[in-house]
C-alpha cells in the first residue's frame, strides 16, 4: 500500500474545519447552557474528544439525570467506536503505549478519511485527526467564552438545539440504502426512551434504549463489514 | 466531586481504552459477525432515544412544547441536507421564535 503522508490527512480534514469547529463551538456553549462548569467543559474535549457522547452528558445532566445514567449513556454510544478501532487496528505501528496514544486520533472523520481499500492510512489518519483535535479543542474554548454570556437558554431556544443536533448526527447513520435495520433499531430505541421516560428516573430511559440494538440478532448484516464508504464526513461527528 | 467532574474522569478513561481497544489488543483481526452488527446499531438507537427525550420529556412527564417545533425545522433542514449549524440553528431559533409571540 503506498502510503499517504501526514500533510495528504491535514488536507484531506481541512474542508471540514469550518464545521468541527462550529461543532466544538456549539458543545461549549451548550454545555455553560446546561450548567456545566466551564472547566470541566474544556477537559471533557481535550480527554473524551468524541462530540456525541460529549453532548449525551450535558444533556442527561442538564435533564436531571445522576452522573451515572450520563457515563452510561456516554461510554454506550462511544461502543461504536470498538468496531472502527478494530477494522483499523492493522495501520498502527510501535508498542503498546505508542499506539494507545496515536489511536486517541480515531474519530468519526479521521476514520472515514483514512480509509484505502487494503486497509487503512496511519500517517494520514494521524495526520487529519491531529488538526481535527486542534479544532475540537479550540471550538469549545470559544464557545465555553461565549456561552458565559449567555442570559436564559430557553429564551434563545437553546433547550430545541440539543435534540436538533442528536437528530443530524442520527441521520447518515440512516441513509443506508436497502438495510433498515439501523432505522428499527432507532424507532425501538426512540419509543423505548418514550415509556420509561414517565416511569424511570432521567437518564435511564436513554441507557435502556439501548436494548434495541438487540434487533442486530434477529436481522443479519448485509454489508460485509463496517466499511466508511457510506459514511459522509461533511456531516461532522467527531 | 461533582457529577460533571466524575463524568468526565470516567467517560474520558473509559473512551481512551475503547479507541485503543483496536490498535492494542486486536492488530488485524475481525470482531464476530453478530456482535459487531449489534455494537453498530447502538449509535442509531442511544441517538434516536437522545432524539425522543431531548425533544418531549420534562422531567418524568411527556409534553408537546416548542421543542417540538424545533426538531421539526431541524427535520426539514436535515433533508434538505444543510450544513450541521444551520440544522442546529434553525431549530433554536424555531423554538425561541415561538415563545417570543405574545
Amino acid at each position: 500500500m503506498a502510503e499517504g503522508s501526514y500533510r495528504d490527512g491535514i488536507r484531506a480534514i481541512l474542508p471540514l474545519m469550518p464545521a468541527i469547529v462550529a461543532f466544538g463551538a456549539s458543545f461549549g456553549v451548550l454545555a455553560r447552557a446546561a450548567g456545566v462548569d466551564a472547566l470541566a467543559a474544556l477537559a471533557m474535549s481535550a480527554t473524551t474528544f468524541a462530540g456525541s457522547a460529549q453532548f449525551a452528558i450535558v444533556s442527561v445532566l442538564g435533564a436531571g439525570g445522576t452522573a451515572a445514567a450520563a457515563i452510561g449513556a456516554a461510554v454506550l454510544l462511544n461502543g461504536r467506536y470498538v468496531p472502527m478501532s478494530v477494522a483499523a487496528s492493522g495501520a498502527f505501528r510501535g508498542g503498546p503505549l505508542r499506539r494507545l496514544l496515536e489511536a486517541q486520533l480515531l474519530v468519526d472523520e479521521s476514520w472515514a478519511l483514512s480509509s484505502r481499500e487494503d486497509g487503512f492510512d496511519r500517517r494520514v489518519l494521524l495526520g487529519a485527526g491531529g488538526l481535527l483535535y486542534l479544532g475540537w479543542n479550540a471550538g469549545t474554548a470559544v464557545g465555553v467564552l461565549a456561552g458565559d454570556s449567555l442570559t436564559d437558554p430557553a429564551t434563545l431556544g437553546l433547550d430545541a438545539a440539543f435534540p436538533a443536533l442528536f437528530l443530524a448526527l442520527l441521520a447518515p447513520l440512516l441513509r443506508t440504502g436497502a438495510d433498515t435495520t439501523p432505522a428499527l433499531a432507532a424507532v425501538l430505541g426512540a419509543a423505548i426512551a418514550l415509556v420509561l421516560t414517565p416511569v424511570t428516573p432521567a437518564g435511564l430511559p436513554v441507557i435502556a434504549a439501548t436494548a434495541a440494538c438487540l434487533v442486530g440478532f434477529t436481522r443479519p448484516r448485509r454489508r460485509p463489514a463496517p466499511r466508511p464508504h457510506g459514511a459522509r464526513p461533511q456531516e461532522a461527528r467527531s | 466531586m461533582s457529577a460533571v467532574w466524575l463524568c468526565v474522569l470516567v467517560v474520558g478513561v473509559a473512551t481512551v481504552a475503547i479507541k485503543a481497544s483496536g490498535p492494542v489488543l486486536a492488530a488485524g483481526r475481525e470482531l464476530p459477525q453478530g456482535a459487531a452488527r449489534v455494537v453498530d446499531l447502538l449509535a442509531p438507537a442511544l441517538l434516536a432515544a437522545l432524539v425522543a427525550t431531548q425533544a418531549f420529556a420534562s422531567g418524568d412527564e411527556l409534553v408537546l412544547d416548542e421543542r417540538a417545533a424545533g426538531v421539526l425545522a431541524a427535520g426539514v433542514a436535515i433533508l434538505l441536507r444543510a450544513p450541521l449549524l444551520v440544522v442546529v440553528l434553525a431549530a433554536a431559533a424555531t423554538a425561541a421564535g415561538l415563545r417570543a409571540l405574545p
